[in-house]
């Protein structure tokens, strides 16, 4: 059964059917999809939410597609873990992280946005899936086409990390390299979702696509035993998920499964490519573009699609934005590895630095529940790290030579 | 005054009689934009709002470099520039729109 409405303009208002379109063609601004929230409200409650499986589907209602889903089957619901001991270090007592990184199946919250966009994409009836990206979407898209019998081609930028190159061709993916930016990649990428009738995930199935990602926030709320945090921290690359988190507690705050959704949304990127925190700081209403320079390349995107909205949603809720540099980058992978045995990508380490940053400027207090989204899984990025870790230390298998080092080690 | 080419998205091509590309002139993208709006009436109100600002969601392109690294509006135009305008979400072009 659908709940959904059609798409509307975010910008105009102008209502079109629900197809794979996502821009208004009268003004340009994106389509978002309409949802009949009376039907909604009816239909999921706390207790159907916790009857269901632990998986993403379990908000079934909220995810805009009209018949059962067929693939991603098992995606989300990933851990909230008590961070204490980086608690402690951060001098916050009610810190979380949301561990995306171990997101079923490809290790990152990308799961989510495709797992909606393939069974919407099947039902308009494509027998192609393509999409641009830095990494972590290409993994999830030749994933999920590979289990859905479906095509897939994918554009990255040439230099990607090796591990996300060949954590995507090994789905069987059709895999081209652009020379170029994330940015260029995207907008050659338009051009060809022009020419050719495959369903791009992020590009013509965009309105859908992003509604999975809301599931991140619904989580996060159900989590905390049906509650908004005080405080959330997101990465913000292509800035969609940092605003499909606050409709999500929104959206729950609406359907009465939550008492109030008053979180303060805190936008985190890298300082080498920061166009929306530039602009947040700067109290711009808009971003200017950048030319991102940066080791977080998952979410280095220096026009982004949402970035406007990214900006208006901290503003409205008292968030802020902040960046680090690539040794703080590194330091905050490192520190939530440390602390708390998880090892995240470098927008992981990007949102733990901004974190500790946002702690020393009193914009997060102790005692408030915070949460840190944690986005995808560092096993994908370890050229980030490789060289500020030590080597293992090579003995022969002898006790009294071990005896020898072991003081020192 | 400079001769260039503007690719026009599908969205804006029943305005260009269904071309994909059409010539323009101007010294700048502002004038190339009103000159626009001469020859194909209906141009204006889809790329500026009530305002008189360019519309938020639409980015332009001067061989390929978006002209908000350039001058913006201002950017000065030579002969055979080539111009996309390209709606700003997800640099998407919208096949079926």
């Amino acid at each position: 059964m659908s709940f959904t409405l059609g798409l509307k303009c975010r910008e105009c208002g102008r209502e079109y059917p629900a197809e794979p379109v996502h821009v208004c063609e009268f003004c340009f601004g994106p389509l978002e999809v309409k949802y009949n929230y009376d039907e909604i409200k009816l239909a999921l409650t706390r207790d159907v939410i916790e009857s269901r499986p632990a998986n993403m589907w379990r908000y079934r209602e909220l995810i805009p597609i009209d018949s059962e889903p067929t693939v991603g089957l098992h995606n989300g619901f990933t851990p909230l873990v008590r961070a204490k001991n980086l608690g402690k270090e951060l001098g916050l007592n009610n810190l979380y992280i949301k561990n995306d990184s171990v997101c079923h199946p490809t290790l990152s919250f990308k799961d989510r946005v495709v797992a909606a966009a393939v069974n919407k994409a099947r039902e308009f009836g494509y027998d192609t899936v393509a999409c641009a990206s830095t990494g972590n979407l290409a993994n999830s898209v030749a994933a999920h086409a590979a289990s859905a019998g479906m095509k897939s081609y994918v554009f990255i930028p040439h230099d990607l990390e090796l591990t996300k190159v060949l954590g995507t061709s090994v789905y069987g993916t059709k895999l081209i390299g652009i020379n170029g930016s994330y940015d260029d990649v995207n907008r050659f990428c338009s051009e060809v979702a022009a020419v050719f009738n495959w369903a791009f995930v992020n590009i013509n199935i965009r309105p859908y696509y992003g509604d999975g990602s809301k599931t991140f926030g619904y989580e996060i709320a159900e989590q905390l035993g049906w509650a908004a945090p005080d405080n959330v921290i997101v990465p913000v690359a292509g800035s969609s998920l940092i605003t499909k988190i606050h409709k999500a507690f929104k959206e729950f705050e609406g359907l009465g499964i939550i008492d109030k959704a008053n979180s303060k949304i805190f936008a985190a990127q890298a300082t080498g490519c920061s166009p929306v925190t530039t602009a947040i700081k700067a109290g711009m209403e808009d971003f200017k573009p950048v030319k991102p320079k940066t080791i977080a390349k998952s979410i280095a995107i220096g026009n982004p699609a949402d970035g406007y909205y990214g900006i208006k949603v901290v503003g409205q809720t008292n968030g802020w934005g902040e960046d680090v540099n690539d040794q703080e980058i590194v330091d905050g992978i490192m520190l939530l590895a440390e602390t708390e045995g998880i090892f995240t990508e470098t927008a992981g380490g990007v949102c733990v630095g901004v974190t500790k940053k946002l702690c020393e400027q009193g914009r997060i207090k102790k005692d408030e529940v915070t949460v840190i989204s944690i986005t995808g899984q560092g096993l994908k990025t370890t050229e980030a790290v490789e060289d500020h870790l030590n080597s293992p230390v090579v003995i022969e298998p002898k006790l009294s030579i071990f005896k020898e080092i072991e003081k020192d080690l | 005054m400079a001769t260039v080419k503007i690719r026009i998205p599908t969205p804006l091509q029943k305005l260009t009689n269904n071309k994909d590309e059409v010539n323009g002139s101007g010294k700048t993208i502002k004038d190339m934009l009103s000159n626009l709006e001469s020859d194909y009436p209906g141009f204006k109100e889809r790329l500026y709002d009530d305002e008189g600002q360019l519309r938020r969601f639409i980015n332009i392109y001067v061989n390929e470099e978006d002209i908000r690294f350039l001058d913006g509006e201002e950017t000065n135009l030579n002969d055979g520039d080539s111009i996309s305008v390209i709606p700003a979400i997800a640099g998407g072009l919208g096949k079926q729109i």
